[in-house]
């Protein structure tokens, strides 16, 4: 019974150590906003922006030294008053669009906007064409011939298991 | 044989070309949005004098080459004999700017030791402890090389250590062009 307490036990530690892995990769830093709305645009922002070392990682996931240097200056542009706009400028004027989770519309990226709806649109076209097409097979009727030549052999066939 | 049995084959080569091509694209490479710009200004204090100041300014009227370096960075003692190569043979005026490490709590004077070690090939090196014009400058991870041109533009951006063929194919051909331009 003990042994089984412990795993039980165990078990829960592992649980809540699983649990805390995401909040362990979170960003070190702290900071204090003059209110609230700038701290949710700072929040926002890390959350959108990419790390550019890291490429699959956003600002506030990534403990990139680069990354926090863009929190860095994320924070500072913020708390200077600045709007989303101006940081989103900031960071695009030095890597591009590249930063952005949400690339803008335009014709460079035309083909990643446009692209998966209109695959989309043409697999639909394609699968209506393929079901138009099977039903429109009609199933020949057999003429009398066909069909006693048929009865006969289901006929010899349940005979003969007989 | 009907031809639509050759759609599938056909479908599938041009996803493996896709996938090739993916291959060929490196991810770390992210083409910088200054190529065309102005070059980003930092007044910085120089390594060996640090009451004088760099500043992009400057090197206006003359094309050069911007180099990212730090002394904790492997790869740019790696490129450290390429680049020193195309310095001396195009004898093209070249910043080193320093990044994140003279004056850091970490490599303190490492960074005259490098220099005094491997020879320092550039006009002048300009310390950016902060790491703040490097920023200005898009930083990705050093090394990285620019070049810009007479009227202070950025006209290329070269990530990672630069290589032998790279000076020879790119770098020289790119400089040489360059000085052709009115500034």
């Amino acid at each position: 019974m003990k042994y089984h307490f412990l795993s039980f036990q165990s078990l829960i530690i592992s649980i809540f150590l699983i649990l805390a892995l995401p909040a362990m990769a979170v960003q070190i830093e702290f900071h204090t906003f003059e209110n609230e709305q700038r701290e949710r645009l700072y929040l926002d922002l890390i959350a959108e922006l990419r790390c550019v070392k890291c490429q699959n990682q956003n600002l506030a996931e990534s403990n990139a030294e680069l990354a926090t240097d863009m929190r860095e200056k994320t924070y500072e542009m913020v708390s200077a008053g600045k709007s989303r706009e101006d940081v989103v400028n900031y960071m695009t004027a030095r890597y591009g669009d590249f930063v952005l989770y949400k690339p803008p519309f335009k014709s460079k990226t035309l083909l990643l906007w446009i692209g998966p709806p209109l695959m989309l649109l043409f697999s639909l076209f394609l699968l209506l064409r393929v079901i138009r097409k099977q039903s429109k097979q009609d199933s020949k009727q057999l003429s009398d011939t066909e069909r006693e030549s048929v009865r006969n052999v289901l006929n010899s066939n349940s005979s003969s298991e007989k | 044989m009907s031809k639509k049995y050759f759609i599938p084959l056909i479908a599938f080569m041009a996803l493996v070309a896709l996938m090739l091509f993916g291959l060929k694209n490196d991810p770390k490479v992210i083409p910088s949005p200054f190529i065309g710009q102005e070059a980003p200004n930092f007044s910085l204090p120089k390594l060996y004098k640090p009451e004088e100041m760099v500043t992009v300014k400057e090197m206006k009227g003359q094309v050069w080459v911007l180099n990212l370096w730090a002394s904790w960075c492997v790869s740019c003692r790696a490129e450290h004999k390429v680049l020193t190569r195309l310095i001396e043979k195009m004898q093209v005026p070249t910043i080193g700017l320093n990044y994140k490490d003279y004056g850091t709590e970490d490599y303190g004077e490492e960074a005259l030791t490098w220099l005094a070690k491997y020879g320092n090939p550039y006009q002048s090196v300009a310390v950016d402890t902060e790491g703040a014009a490097g920023l200005d400058w898009g930083v990705v991870g050093v090394p990285e090389t620019f070049v810009v041109d007479k009227k202070g533009i950025v006209r290329y951006k070269f990530t990672g250590p630069v290589y032998d063929e790279a000076v020879d194919e790119i770098l020289v051909p790119l400089i040489t062009e360059l000085r052709k331009e009115e500034g």
